[in-house]
């Protein structure tokens, strides 16, 4: 009975909330009917700046055939022309309006003698058809950043210099925009670029302390040197893969594995490891090497630089719908200042691949929430906390290709 | 029964689940166990871990209760119970695990790509959870107060305090090992009284139920009634009665009832002689006995066959849905493990279920007075002092109220961990640890205050009403979702609302009473039969309809469903970054 009671009182809530909007959206509509929009011309010119700003967005995405019959709609309403069309350097990309079928072929000639001046023309189109609207035609250049990328042609049914003006300026306008969307394009290139770069930049020092310290198990511990030289391989194997940008918490476990098998080759017994690993967050997909590096940094700050023993703790927990990761070592901490500067990019990492890319690459997978956590001061070690949700669209661990 | 054995059996069996979840994961190890430390959780582990928090109070008590009152028909149960595993092995579970999804609304995101689809899938998720927990307290509240005379409030509340203390504090950390320890747990507290039982049966020269007839008293028994009820007579019975018969005084005298229907007052003690026939109590919920084993009997009299088949439909088709189930599938490794878990889970619990119909078969021989009081429940709680009797008897009944209340802790906790990763992800503004502690307390609070609030709800009917909403719901999303590249984020969302919505007003409307008898009494009684298809024909319908807003990716997401996972390796890797951008 009450059960019903409950369900009564929420339908009743979720009427009430849906009239108090209905309300709020009306009341809000009214007030801007008696608000002052301005003189005529302010709000001509509202409205263009409008049209203008809904054209924006599709030619942001560059241009394409799809992103140009977007914005060839709009553009066409901000000149207020009969036809207008949006071609790149050798085809017709879009075409609003009529006359498609026998001035479509014949535009590209046209096109073709602006592409070597550059600059706006106003052509007659010598139509042989009297009742076709387009009698002139304007053909202004769309640059970007390495010349011309194609065209803007507005059809009239006169000359008129206002037309002419008028194209040239809406093409200039495209330009800017189609320069804003080269400059999308190559921040992601060079996103892309730094993640490859981040993916294969195992340090230098790394691959010259382990191949030094399987030197010296060669005569005295063959068996062992060639352990270590397996571990070797499979680690550089794991970091150097090219496909897929995630992998299983499992993976990058036993990458760390091997990372921490040649340190130990390097430093002896000065290095003690103590793992917590739930089995549970083991098949949790996250960013390829988003781990190792938090490990070698807890290495370097263990026993690089400090003369004593140094224990790293890695734990491994499950939260619910995330996994919480937490790397701690012993040795000699550091600056919370320094560290927040340098994760700040505002000082040079020393080290690897260090910390502020492996949380530039977690903010850029799961979000701002999602950064490394790290406690630190001078002389009292540093513990990373890593959360990583267990599902986030998008994110697929490829598994290692030998298992 | 002695109390105090019970008593330190269950808070045993607290102490040990704490101590397992909090202290599996500190096992330490060294650089050189890496290897054991990084190993996955393999598949009978896992399935362990998923039968014990499958098993819940419905299947440790009520079958056995069910079994007594009703005979062998109710075995439907333990069979739906189990065969829902097998629907979900051909059908869900390799490709649910493929799909990386840790929740049943990940899912939809994943497969729909649509944010709203799987807003409204995290909301079924939260609803099906709560009304599954309903259930679980409103159980551990009836157990405590046949173990110890608790008022009825009292053990929901100890489970939920004990829940949301382990889990908020993270106490659940190795909730694989904690599930896995319940489920055999659970099947050696059934099972080795089992044995002892059945030894005394034989010592007993192996009486006959019968359930074609009513049941006898064996002996001479006294029965106390708790509260008031009706119970009606074929036969002229004579006994001895000390309280309110028809409302007229007796001190230990013998009186002589007719035929026909008597109302006992309550606290008062009937004497039946050896032999006589069990009364059938008239009339249960009049007397507000909260019995789970009760699930909607006068309905099933008047149109079994169509009961019978929306209990199957509602089991077999509803396991996939259950939020504690989807989300333990994420433990397995790959596909494949999935698969074999569930395969294992199959036996697990087919190995389980042998035993509750045997308490429930006992029960009817040597504690029939139980129907009559309506405590059928307890049946398997009172047949080790009834058969055994001793210290022998209360040590068994000790075990299997030690096993009852690990079936409520497992799925509780279970329960709560899925519904409170559901609301900090999706219902909960910010996110962090601190949001997921308040959304454990927000996950318990809730179904407890309800419990509180609607307290004669019987509990089959809240947990067929989950399992309805569920097959309703969840089940046309994940097989379709799996099986069909058609599936739109429309189609997807208007089957969800009126498949499940369907079935959601459909058991509401019956416990609110509304439709009293006859056919529209079995069809909202049991809405799986016409919600369950129509779900699935809402769904492809507004598909088609709506065919242009199939997501891009379902090409990719298909293949990464169906291929096992070393085939996708390429294409997975290739589609992620655009995914990403």
């Amino acid at each position: 009975m009450t059960t019903i009671e409950i369900a009564a009182l929420a339908a009743a809530g979720a009427l009430l909330l849906a009239v108090g909007t209905a309300l709020g959206r009306l009341s809000a509509r009214r007030a801007e009917k008696n608000l002052d929009l301005g003189t005529p011309v302010e709000r001509a010119t509202f409205l263009t700046l409008h049209t203008a700003s809904l054209a924006a967005p599709p030619l942001r995405a560059g241009l394409t055939e799809d992103t140009a019959r977007k914005a060839a709609r709009r553009l066409r309403s901000l000149l207020g022309t009969e036809t207008l069309c949006l071609t790149d350097r050798t085809t017709v990309l879009a075409w609003d309006g009529p006359g498609a079928a026998h001035h479509q072929e014949k535009v590209m000639l046209k096109v073709a003698e602006m592409l070597d001046s550059g600059r706006s023309t106003c052509v007659h189109t010598a139509c042989d058809d009297p009742s076709c609207p387009l009698r002139w035609a304007v053909i202004a250049p769309l640059t970007g950043e390495d010349g011309v990328l194609g065209a803007l042609v507005a059809y009239g049914s006169r000359e008129s210099a206002v037309l002419v003006r008028a194209a040239t300026e809406v093409a200039r306008w495209v330009s800017v925009q189609l320069e804003l969307a080269e400059l999308d394009r190559s921040r992601t290139r060079i996103v892309e670029a730094e993640i490859r770069a981040l993916r294969a930049q195992i340090s230098p020092h790394f691959i010259f302390n382990s191949l030094a310290a399987i030197a010296s198990f060669v005569r005295t511990d063959p068996e062992r040197a060639r352990e270590l030289l397996l571990e070797f391989a499979d680690f550089t194997r794991y970091s150097f893969r090219r496909h897929g940008d995630f992998t299983q918490l499992a993976d990058e476990l036993r990458c760390i594995e091997q990372y921490l098998a040649l340190a130990g080759a390097r430093f002896g017994d000065r290095l003690g490891v103590t793992l917590q690993i739930a089995p549970e967050v083991l098949p949790v997909a996250l960013p390829f090497l988003c781990l190792q590096p938090l490990v070698e940094n807890a290495v370097k700050h263990g026993l690089e630089d400090s003369r004593e023993n140094c224990r790293i703790t890695l734990a491994a927990q499950d939260a619910g719908a995330e996994a919480i990761v937490t790397i701690e070592d012993d040795g000699v901490g550091m600056d919370p200042e320094r560290l927040r500067r340098i994760l700040a990019g505002q000082e040079p990492a020393t080290a690897g691949i260090g910390l502020s890319n492996v949380d530039e690459r977690l903010r850029q997978v799961y979000g701002d929430d999602y950064g490394i956590v790290v406690e630190t001061a001078v002389g009292a070690g540093m513990k990373i906390t890593v959360r990583i949700p267990k599902y986030r669209a998008g994110v697929h661990s490829s598994p290692r290709a030998e298992s | 029964m002695n109390h105090a054995y019970a008593v330190a059996a269950v808070t045993v069996v607290v102490l040990v689940t704490l101590l397992i979840g909090a202290l599996g994961l500190r096992i330490s190890r060294t650089t050189s166990d890496f290897y054991v430390a990084s190993r996955t959780v393999g598949p009978r582990l896992n399935a362990a871990a998923i039968s014990g928090e499958y098993l819940s109070a419905a299947s440790f008590l009520g079958i056995a209760g069910l079994v007594l009152l009703q005979g062998p028909e109710m075995l439907w149960y333990p069979v739906g119970y189990t065969a829902g595993y097998l629907v979900l092995l051909l059908l869900v579970a390799a490709p649910l695990r493929r799909s990386g999804a840790y929740t049943l609304s990940d899912f939809a995101e994943a497969r729909l790509e649509s944010p709203q689809v799987r807003r409204l899938a995290s909301l079924f998720v939260v609803g099906i959870g709560w009304l599954y927990l309903l259930p679980q307290l409103q159980g551990a509240g009836l157990t405590l107060e046949i173990l110890t005379g608790a008022p009825g409030w009292v053990g929901g509340l100890v489970v939920a305090v004990v829940v949301t203390g382990a889990v908020a504090a993270g106490g659940m950390r190795s909730i694989t090992f904690v599930q896995a320890f319940q489920y055999w747990l659970k099947l050696t507290a059934l099972l080795v009284p089992a044995l002892f039982l059945a030894g005394a049966w034989f010592g007993d020269d192996a009486p006959r139920a019968r359930f074609d007839a009513p049941a006898t008293f064996r002996e001479h028994t006294s029965v106390r009634f708790q509260e008031t009820v009706r119970i009606e007579l074929d036969r002229p019975l004579t006994l001895t009665a000390t309280g309110t018969v028809d409302d007229r005084p007796y001190d230990n005298g013998s009186l002589t009832l007719d035929v026909g229907s008597h109302r006992i007052a309550s606290g008062t003690t009937l004497g039946f002689p050896a032999g006589a026939e069990v009364p059938e109590q008239s009339d249960t919920r009049a007397a507000g006995a909260a019995i789970w084993s009760e699930p909607l009997a006068d309905s099933r009299e008047e149109h079994p066959l169509y009961a019978t088949y929306g209990l199957i439909l509602a089991t077999f088709l509803g396991t996939m849905g259950l939020p504690h189930v989807a989300v333990r599938f994420y433990t397995s490794p790959n596909g494949t493990a999935a698969r074999r878990t569930t395969l294992v889970v199959l036996a697990l619990i087919g190995a389980f279920y042998l035993l509750p119909p045997v308490y429930g078969v006992l029960g009817r021989i040597y504690a029939p007075e139980l129907a009559l009081t309506g405590d059928a429940d307890a049946a398997v709680l009172v047949l080790p002092e009834r058969l055994i009797g001793g210290v022998g008897g209360d040590l068994l009944g000790a075990l299997l109220a030690g096993g009852a209340f690990a079936a409520f802790l497992s799925t509780a906790s279970g329960l709560t961990m899925s519904v409170a990763g559901v609301l900090t992800q999706d219902v909960l503004p910010a996110r962090g640890v601190r949001h997921f502690r308040l959304a454990t307390v927000l996950a318990m609070a809730v179904p407890l205050g309800l419990g509180a609030v609607t307290a004669d709800v019987p509990v089959a009917d809240a947990v067929g009403l989950a399992f309805a909403v569920s097959a309703s719901s969840f089940c046309p999303l994940l097989v379709l979702g799996i099986w069909w590249r058609g599936l739109t984020p429309p189609g997807a969302a208007a089957g969800l609302v009126i498949g499940g919505g369907a079935a959601l007003t459909a058991v509401m409307a019956t416990r609110a009473g509304i439709p009293a008898a006859g056919w529209s009494h079995s069809l909202l009684a049991w809405p799986a039969v016409w919600s369950v298809p129509l779900g699935f024909l809402t769904m492809v319908l507004v598909s088609l309809a709506t065919r242009s807003r199939i997501p891009p990716g379902t090409a990719a997401t298909l293949a990464r469903l169906h291929l096992p996972e070393e085939l996708t390796t390429k294409p997975a890797g290739s589609t992620a970054p655009e995914a990403e951008r």
